[in-house]
Order: structure tokens, then C-alpha cells, then sequence
């Protein structure tokens, strides 16, 4: 992966930066020892690694707007970091730049019942927000798979989705306010507990922006009223053709689970090797989950398996209990980690539009005879967007680049087929060179206008989301 | 009149502009500082490009008369989710309201406490900017985020970002079955009050306004039977008494809040108040006029002299409060959006002046 060549004269001076930033952060909250700023070289997307020149994890506001202010007068790029779970390699580092970590903005500022809303400090987990008002009977909506790590300020950077935004839409639909401090310090808030935009939509802008228009330090985000109950079903298929097209059936009979997730014969073996859910062996998988009171779980269900019996499914299955509705959703939620077991692989998360799922598929399964690579599929078929997982032998020289082509020419697949890069993932450095295969020169120089305004000088999150190429005068400029 | 036919028709007419433009889509929602310029309308770029339903999603030109995407996609029993507002009876206006009219102004209705707002809807968009530019942003899945979200920069922006051509929208089924609950009148404390206790049960509560007459009105949708056993949980959650409105009847009590009829033909000037919901009764007490009340007590509709520098007399609160209708004059002496705090407003005119360098769009609709 080509980044940008680091700034000697911001390395020269590295010494006054520090130096600078130890009299704003308490010294626990400033690693400048190289082996320490290791724990910080990748993300989860472990394949690129590059030491940051320091790592600042401030706790407040006032102190990231401090840091910020000395990187913008010192021309010091800035990589903003959550947990550190980003698939795409949001997270990476560069070797001129400092890195500001949420991990000790864990607060919990305000819990507003009445008015449905939660306000945390961002380096909290996703998870842990839910945990907050769980046992009040609420809930956050947003549950990517990591959610017993990813920080709130990562799914705002990212926009994360989950399983269940088919029925909760993603992050920027449940978010209603943040705290942004700009690449100068000047600290801004955009929404807050109402709903609507009062002018421009700038906080929709920025969820999404992967850390590039500023530091998100606070959310107000909205929870919402846990559901009775919910219980998912299960459905086999002998070909991943009918699978799909029961999907779209389901959908288009005015069900709305609030999840439907898909999986084929590599994923589901895996899946049961890992944790036991008790998939049957068959070539396409589809969890279906509703919700409600047991009525109306039973009336939906219902619905839902009178349509799937119409494809003839060779599995046909409902929970039975909360412990089994656990289990099956366990192993859902472990695949990424089940396959980790078994195989290298990298996870791809392009969005196709559901009724063009029988055709990707079959293309993907052709292509992986081409590469001679296997893949396994799980997604949310429901909102089409898939997560192939191609597998790779990280030890075999050359087979890493073979994978990163496949997985390149699915996201072209998808494009193709009318969807996008990615679907909850962010582009990251990942799909940063892909950008031109789903936009036009117009189209990206429309999104660098945004970059223009929030940081002029280029310097937050740099090589990121814009291929470099495109954006080289922009950085040379600034 | 300009009228392009086509979008590369109107990049053209964008591009070889001499002054200001005054767009209109169908012209129903005549909020904002009155512009001056010539009159773009976008009514010839009309239909519907695709519609799945099976994928939830449908992508329509933006000219495309609202009535028309609606028509169609209840053919399959599927809608918009946001419940969009006819504003033509408030405002006192005729015309067709259109798909680009409506994403600009971003119109949602009572559904948005449940369903979320015309931009939570907008998958993606095609517009063209104060240049010529023709721009795509977003497409037409439900989940991307591949690059800078500027679907939601383009709802709610007026037409002062770029002129929209095309937009693309994740659609929900129509539910079998709706009832509202209405309860007796009740004053805005009481009522809002019980619209949360309301919303923070599970039964799914897609509405919950407060008529001008102080009566609340909840609404639960969905199959039949979900509607039946929901509504009487409801009803038992909340206790009180409560009038059933079931059908045809519960669906009339949502449009009149929708349109907002209580104020139609009603002399007097209108304030659209976003807020949170607990803040809403003091703010009802402070504006001290004639209120509607909707998205739980988040959005408050008021009624009031014509004249009347609201904003100014509700004093500082959390929130915004927009000028949505009054005389030109009073539109041009009131700021019609919420004066934003500088640091905010340097980051709109940053975006207004790169998208619009020659600042022809709509210039001073918004302020």
C-alpha cells in the first residue's frame, strides 16, 4: 500500500512536539517510547503496520481541542483512534503522525429516559452503552459484530451498521448530537437531544467522515425501548440461489424481520465447528429474527415460514428457547473469529442491491475457481450487504497479493451489480485506491470540498478514504 | 422559466447562468428568505427510474410529482417511511408537491420518532452543484458508506448546495393495520409527559402529537393482530381513558397533523420548533399561543401573531425554531432558520461557497 512520504521537517522537530504536548496531557496519557507506541502501529486490519511518532490519549474535551491546536501550528498530521477493531485500517498510523485515542473518554455524561437519549463521552464501547440502560428496558440499536470492543467514537468515524439495521437503520441513524473538535481546536456542536438538523445536515456529514473533518469527543445518541421479546428462525437451502430469492420474498410480503442473515456451507461448517449453534449442513443458511410479544412473534413467523416453505428449504427450524436463540446468534457473530481459526482470510464488505444476491454469488463462487482462493459468506442479506471472507495462507509468498486482487475484483462485482465498496466497514486504506471504480473524479472532488472546509490543511487521518493520486494536489497545497 | 428536460440539460443551464436562480420543484413549500432571481423549476425531469420493490428501495427523478411515487409503490403495499407533509393548505399554495422539493426541504412527518427522517430514507442522490457539476453521492442500497455521506448534506439543504436530479429511497412496507388512542385534552406538561411514557414502551408507537385542541393522539400500526393486542397494552401501560380510532379514522387524525390543518386558513404567522421533548412545555408556555404538538413534544408547530419575533421571545433553549410562515416582509426583517453559532457558521458558508462559488443558488434562502 503506496502512503504519502512522511514530512522530514515535522520528524526533525519531533522533540519540541513532544515536548509541547507534555505540558497539555498528564504524563500517563502521553507514550512517545517506541516500543509502547508498538501497541498502536494497526488496527484490526493487521496486514499494514506503521509506528506513530506518539500516542495521546487524552481524557476531556479541553485536552483534545490542546493537542489538536499544537499539531495544527506544528503541521502535524493526526490520526484519530477508538478502539482500534477497524476492518479497514481506519486506525493506521503514519510514521509523522500522532495519534489521539479515546480510551480515556469512558464517561457517561447524561441517561435521559424521557427523552430516549444517552450522552457518553466516545472512547466508551458500543456495548456498553446498551449495558447502561439495559436494565431499564432500552437499548442502543446500532451492534456491529465487535461490539464488546469498538468505541462509540469509531462507529460515528466509521458509521457502523450490525445485524439489525434493517429494521434500526446504522449509526448516523441514531445518533443526534456531538461534541466535534476541528483539526484548529475550535470545539463545535452539531445537533444535539432534538431531532432535526437546524441548518446544513453537518452532523450527517461528519458521521462517516473516518475521523477526517475532526475528533468526535461526545454523543448524544438515541435508545431505544427493548422489544418483548425476539426469536430467529432458521432456514437451509440447498443453493444459495433459492436462499436469495426467499430473501426477497420475505421482504416483499410487508414482514419486517429485524434481521436476516445469510451464510454459506464454508461459513456454516465453520460456525459449528466454533460454537456448537447447531446449523444444519447445508449450502446456504438464513437466520431470521423477529420481534415483539409471543403473539405477534408467532404471527410473523408464521408468515415467514409459509414463504420459505414455498422454496423448499431442507431445514426449517425455530428457537425453542432464549438459550437456543442465543446460541444460534453466538454463532452468527462468530464467524469472522471461527474462521480466524482455521484459515487467514480477509473480509470484504460490499453492498449489493438484494434482488442481484443469486447472480454476485454465483459470480464470487466462479472467480474463486479462477484464484484458486475459497471464500465463505456470511451477510446481512437483508439490507445487502456481504461480508465475503476470502481465505488465504499468510506464510505462502504472493498469496496475501492474490487475495487482496479477488477481494478487489468482488467490490468491482459489486459496484457492477449496482451496490457499493462498502457497506459498514468504511473505506479506510483498504478500499482507498477502489474509490475511483464507484466514483467519478466530479463525485470525489465533491467529498474533498467537505475535507477543504473542516480541515484545510489535510492533516487529520491522512491517506485515507481519497486515493492518492486524487488527492495530491490538495496536499501538496496545503 | 427554466426547465431543463434532463440533468445534463440542466448542468448546462447551471453552467451558462448569469445570476441568481430561484429553484422550485413543485413550489408547495415556499419557506425561506424570499429570493430574487430566475425561476429554475425542475418538473420536467420527472419518473420513476427503478423501483425493487423486493429490495426495499426505489430511485425517482426529482421532478417527479410525490403523488406519483406514492401511487406506485402503494400499489405494492410499500411507502415512504417518514409520512412527508403536504404544506400546500398551510402555506396557502397550489402546484405539485415534488420528490426534489421535499428532499430539500428534508419534510418528515409524525412517523419520524419511529421510522426517522426523509434524509434516515435517502439513500443516495444525484444533484448538480452551483458550477455545473453533475455529482452522485450514496446510490441505491440501504447500507454504504463508502466515502463522505453527502445524501444527508443534500436534505434539508433548500437548493442552496447544488439543484437535485435524482434521489433514491429505502422503503418500508405498509402496515396491515393502524389505531390511535386520543385521549381527553391535557395541558402540554401532562401531555408530553405521557407521549414519552408512550414512546419508551415497547409496543412501537409510530406517532405521538398533541392536536391544537390539547387532545394526544398515539399510534400504533402493523399486522392486525399486533395492532390489537398492542393497542390494549398500551391503553393498560398508560391508564387513563382513551377513544379508539381505528382505520380510515385513525389515518385522517395523522394527516390533519402531517398538513398541520389546524392552521390552515388560520391568520397568523407559523414557527416550526424542533426541541427536546422535555423542554417542549416550557417553551409552549413561553411562546403563549396556539400550539400542535408532535414527535412526542420534539416538534412544536405555533401559531402567532403575524409579526412576531417568536425566537426572540421564547429566549435562549436548546434546539432551533424555524420561520415557516409569514409575509415576505416579515420573512426578509426575521431570520427564517436559527442563527448559528459562529464556528458552526463558518463551516456552512465554507460548504455554500465551494458548492456554489458564484452564490446562485436560492442565494439568501437560507439566511
Amino acid at each position: 500500500m503506496e502512503m504519502p512520504q512522511p514530512d522530514a521537517t515535522v520528524l526533525a522537530k519531533r522533540d519540541r512536539i513532544v515536548t509541547r504536548l507534555a505540558a497539555v496531557v498528564p504524563p500517563e496519557a502521553l507514550i512517545t517510547d517506541e516500543a509502547e507506541c508498538r501497541a498502536y502501529e494497526c488496527d484490526a486490519l493487521t496486514v499494514y503496520r506503521c509506528i506513530p511518532m506518539a500516542v495521546t490519549l487524552p481524557s476531556s474535551t479541553a485536552e483534545v481541542a490542546a493537542i489538536l491546536r499544537i499539531c495544527h501550528e506544528e503541521g502535524v498530521r493526526v490520526v484519530p483512534r477508538g478502539s482500534g477493531t477497524s476492518l479497514a485500517g481506519g486506525a493506521l498510523p503514519t510514521e509523522d503522525s500522532i495519534i489521539i485515542g479515546v480510551a480515556r473518554l469512558r464517561e457517561v455524561l447524561e441517561v435521559n429516559y424521557p427523552d430516549r437519549i444517552i450522552r457518553v463521552q466516545t472512547g466508551i464501547t458500543n456495548l456498553s452503552v446498551t449495558g447502561e440502560v439495559e436494565s431499564d428496558g432500552f437499548f442502543y440499536a446500532p451492534d456491529p459484530s465487535s461490539q464488546l470492543a469498538c468505541a462509540i467514537a469509531g462507529n460515528i468515524g466509521m458509521n457502523s451498521g450490525g445485524a439489525h439495521c434493517l429494521k434500526y437503520g446504522v449509526t448516523t441513524n441514531n445518533l443526534l448530537g456531538v461534541t466535534l473538535v476541528q483539526m484548529d481546536g475550535t470545539v463545535v456542536e452539531l445537533g444535539g437531544a432534538h431531532l432535526d438538523a437546524a441548518g446544513y445536515d453537518l452532523l450527517g456529514v461528519v458521521c462517516g467522515s473516518e475521523g477526517q473533518l475532526g475528533i468526535v469527543t461526545e454523543a448524544t445518541l438515541r435508545i431505544l425501548p427493548k422489544p418483548e421479546g425476539a426469536r430467529p428462525v432458521l432456514i437451509g437451502f440447498d443453493s444459495n440461489e433459492v436462499a436469495g430469492a426467499c430473501v426477497s420474498d420475505i421482504i416483499k410480503a410487508g414482514v419486517l424481520p429485524v434481521a436476516i442473515e445469510f451464510m454459506d456451507r464454508p461459513c456454516i461448517r465453520a460456525c459449528e465447528d466454533f460454537a456448537h449453534a447447531g446449523y444444519p449442513d447445508c449450502e446456504a443458511l438464513l437466520i431470521v429474527e423477529v420481534e415483539g410479544s409471543d403473539a405477534e412473534i408467532d404471527e410473523q413467523l408464521g408468515l415467514i415460514k409459509q414463504i420459505a416453505r414455498k422454496h423448499d428449504p431442507v431445514e426449517l427450524r425455530e428457537s425453542q428457547s432464549e438459550k437456543e436463540s442465543q446460541k444460534i446468534w453466538l454463532g452468527r457473530k462468530s464467524a469472522f473469529g471461527a474462521m480466524g481459526q482455521i484459515n487467514d482470510y480477509i473480509c470484504l464488505d460490499g453492498t449489493i442491491p438484494v434482488s442481484s444476491l443469486p447472480f454476485v454469488l454465483r459470480r464470487i463462487g466462479e472467480m474463486s475457481r479462477e484464484y484458486g482462493l475459497d471464500v465463505a459468506n456470511v451477510f446481512h442479506a437483508g439490507d445487502g450487504n456481504m461480508h465475503p471472507l476470502i481465505l488465504f495462507d499468510a506464510n505462502k509468498p504472493g498469496d496475501l497479493e492474490l487475495c487482496e486482487a479477488f477481494g478487489a475484483d468482488i467490490l468491482k462485482l459489486c459496484v457492477e451489480a449496482g451496490g457499493c465498496l462498502t457497506g459498514e466497514h468504511g473505506v479506510g486504506i483498504e478500499k482507498r485506491d477502489l474509490m475511483s471504480v464507484q466514483f467519478t473524479p466530479e463525485d470525489m472532488e465533491a467529498q474533498m470540498r467537505i475535507k477543504d472546509v473542516f480541515d484545510p490543511r489535510w492533516l487529520l487521518n491522512p491517506a485515507k478514504v481519497f486515493p492518492l493520486d486524487v488527492s495530491a494536489a490538495r496536499r501538496a497545497a496545503a | 422559466m427554466l426547465r431543463p428536460e434532463n440533468e445534463q440539460d440542466l448542468s448546462e443551464i447551471i453552467r451558462g447562468a448569469d445570476g441568481a436562480l430561484r429553484i422550485i420543484g413543485g413550489g408547495t413549500r415556499g419557506v425561506g428568505r424570499p429570493v430574487a432571481g430566475e425561476v429554475l423549476e425542475t418538473g420536467a425531469m420527472s419518473g420513476i427510474s427503478l423501483y425493487e420493490p423486493g429490495a426495499l428501495t426505489l430511485v425517482a427523478r426529482a421532478g417527479t410529482p410525490l403523488a406519483e411515487v406514492e401511487e406506485v409503490l402503494a400499489s405494492e403495499g410499500q411507502r415512504l417511511p417518514f409520512e412527508p407533509a403536504d404544506m400546500r393548505a398551510l402555506l396557502g399554495l397550489s402546484g405539485t408537491p415534488s420528490i426534489g422539493g421535499m428532499v430539500a426541504a428534508n419534510a418528515s412527518g409524525p412517523r419520524r420518532v419511529q421510522a426517522g427522517a426523509c434524509r434516515d430514507s435517502l439513500i443516495g442522490v444525484r444533484f448538480v452543484d452551483g458550477s455545473g457539476t453533475i455529482v452522485k453521492n450514496g446510490g441505491r442500497v440501504m447500507k454504504n458508506v463508502t466515502g463522505y455521506d453527502l445524501v444527508k448534506l443534500m436534505a434539508g439543504s433548500w437548493g442552496t448546495l447544488g439543484v437535485l436530479s435524482e434521489c433514491s429511497f429505502k422503503l418500508l412496507p405498509v402496515p396491515e393495520a393502524q389505531a390511535t388512542l386520543l385521549s381527553d385534552a391535557m395541558p402540554a406538561a401532562e401531555a408530553v409527559a405521557l407521549m414519552s411514557r408512550a414512546l419508551g414502551t415497547p409496543y412501537e408507537v409510530s406517532g405521538a402529537a398533541r392536536r391544537a385542541d390539547g387532545r394526544v393522539g398515539l399510534r400504533i400500526e402493523g399486522f392486525a393482530q399486533q395492532v390489537g393486542y398492542r393497542r390494549d397494552k398500551l391503553r393498560e401501560a398508560l391508564g387513563g381513558a382513551w377513544e379508539v380510532l381505528e382505520g380510515a379514522d385513525s389515518a385522517g387524525f395523522w394527516r390533519d397533523i402531517r398538513d398541520l390543518r389546524a392552521f390552515a386558513g388560520q391568520g397568523g404567522d407559523v414557527w416550526r420548533i424542533s426541541v427536546k421533548p422535555s423542554d417542549a412545555p416550557e417553551l409552549v408556555a413561553r411562546a403563549y399561543c396556539p400550539v400542535v404538538m408532535d414527535w412526542g413534544g420534539g416538534l412544536i408547530w405555533a401559531l402567532c401573531d403575524e409579526g412576531r419575533d417568536l425566537r426572540a421571545d421564547m429566549g435562549s433553549f436548546s434546539g432551533h425554531a424555524t420561520l415557516i410562515r409569514a409575509s415576505e416582509a416579515t420573512r426578509a426583517r426575521l431570520p427564517v432558520f436559527q442563527p448559528e453559532p459562529a464556528a458552526v457558521a463558518a463551516l456552512a458558508q465554507g460548504l455554500r461557497a465551494r458548492f456554489d462559488p458564484r452564490g446562485i443558488l436560492n442565494p439568501g434562502l437560507m439566511g
